[in-house]
């Protein structure tokens, strides 16, 4: 029978995946934008796996919110993407300590 | 049992698409995997029976999420070529930091299974008697009103952020002045004159 553990697994896998890929990628910004959603996608199975595990409801609510903020941040995230791809004609953010100032 | 081969069907299914996310050579490819990855996820939440969940996971995520970034891999002209550069020395660092996260995790869960936190009181019990999507209803829209308006909020300055930031006033064109026209009226675009006869229009 599948037990909370099998998702605590699935989602620390998932989890760490995310971590890895922010890492891996370290030019590519919409690559480490996947990479967050990856982290956010096995926090949200972590919180329906603890819901049903407690048979409470509260953490699918807090799902949803989770599922709000990153789609916020997407948005967010590609918009600024797009700016400075229109300054730089390059998304490469090693050298983004151009934009201080 | 079906259930049970659901589940690591499901789970495979995330992982490998995860792993070939990060580590896809072409930006449209990564897109297509998170894709899939968020099905099998949304596949794992119905085991779950987080119904509502997982069906929001569907529709937000790959409906729009992953077609903002779909469209902006898309419209940007990148060389992905060089973005690849230094691949395997970053992905050894990488490696270093996710190897200490998994020991942390699994010193975590270990930490839980001998009995650190008894978690006796439920905030929200969920009812037996009636399905994910009216008890989830029920309990957005009565104890948790405030924080869904909150989370409405939260969208509608990801909105206007997105459109203030991305937007550019252009130059050298002549934008239809709504107000202008609708002020126009016949007095001031006409007149009467009482031309003689044999004479040019004067204009």
């Amino acid at each position: 029978m599948i037990g909370i553990q099998h998702y605590l697994v699935v989602s620390a896998i998932l989890f760490v995946m995310g971590v890895l890929g922010i890492f891996a990628n370290r030019k590519n910004v919409i690559i480490i934008l996947m990479a967050i959603e990856l982290i956010l996608l096995a926090v949200n199975l972590n919180f329906v796996a603890f819901s049903a595990y407690l048979g409470d409801l509260v953490g699918q609510v807090f799902a949803m919110f989770v599922l709000t903020v990153a789609a916020a941040e997407a948005a967010i995230g590609l918009a600024i993407l797009v700016i400075y791809f229109r300054g730089r004609g390059t998304i490469a953010v090693d050298d983004v300590n151009r934009m201080k100032g | 049992m079906i259930q049970l081969l659901a589940f690591y069907l499901f789970a495979v299914l995330v992982i490998l698409s995860g792993l070939l996310t990060i580590t896809a050579r072409n930006p449209v490819h990564s897109v297509l995997w998170l894709i899939l990855a968020f099905f099998n996820a949304a596949g794992l939440m119905l085991i779950a029976g987080a119904e509502f969940i997982a069906m929001l996971l569907v529709i937000v995520y790959v409906g729009a999420v992953a077609v903002l970034f779909l469209f902006v891999v898309m419209m940007l002209n990148i060389d992905f070529a060089e973005m690849r550069a230094g691949f395997a020395r970053y992905a050894l660092f990488g490696l270093a930091i996710a190897v200490a996260l998994v020991a942390e995790m699994i010193i975590a869960v270990g930490a839980w299974k001998a009995g650190g936190i008894e978690l006796a009181q439920r905030i929200a019990p969920t009812p037996a008697d009636m399905p994910n999507i009216q008890a989830f209803g029920g309990l957005l829209y009565t104890r948790y009103l405030y924080l869904f308006e909150a989370a409405g909020l939260i969208l509608l300055v990801a909105l206007i952020g997105a459109i203030v930031l991305t937007h550019r006033a252009r130059g050298g064109v002549r934008p239809q002045n709504i107000s202008e026209q609708v002020k126009r009226r016949p007095q001031d675009a006409t007149r009467n004159v009482n031309q003689p006869v044999g004479q040019g229009v004067e204009l």
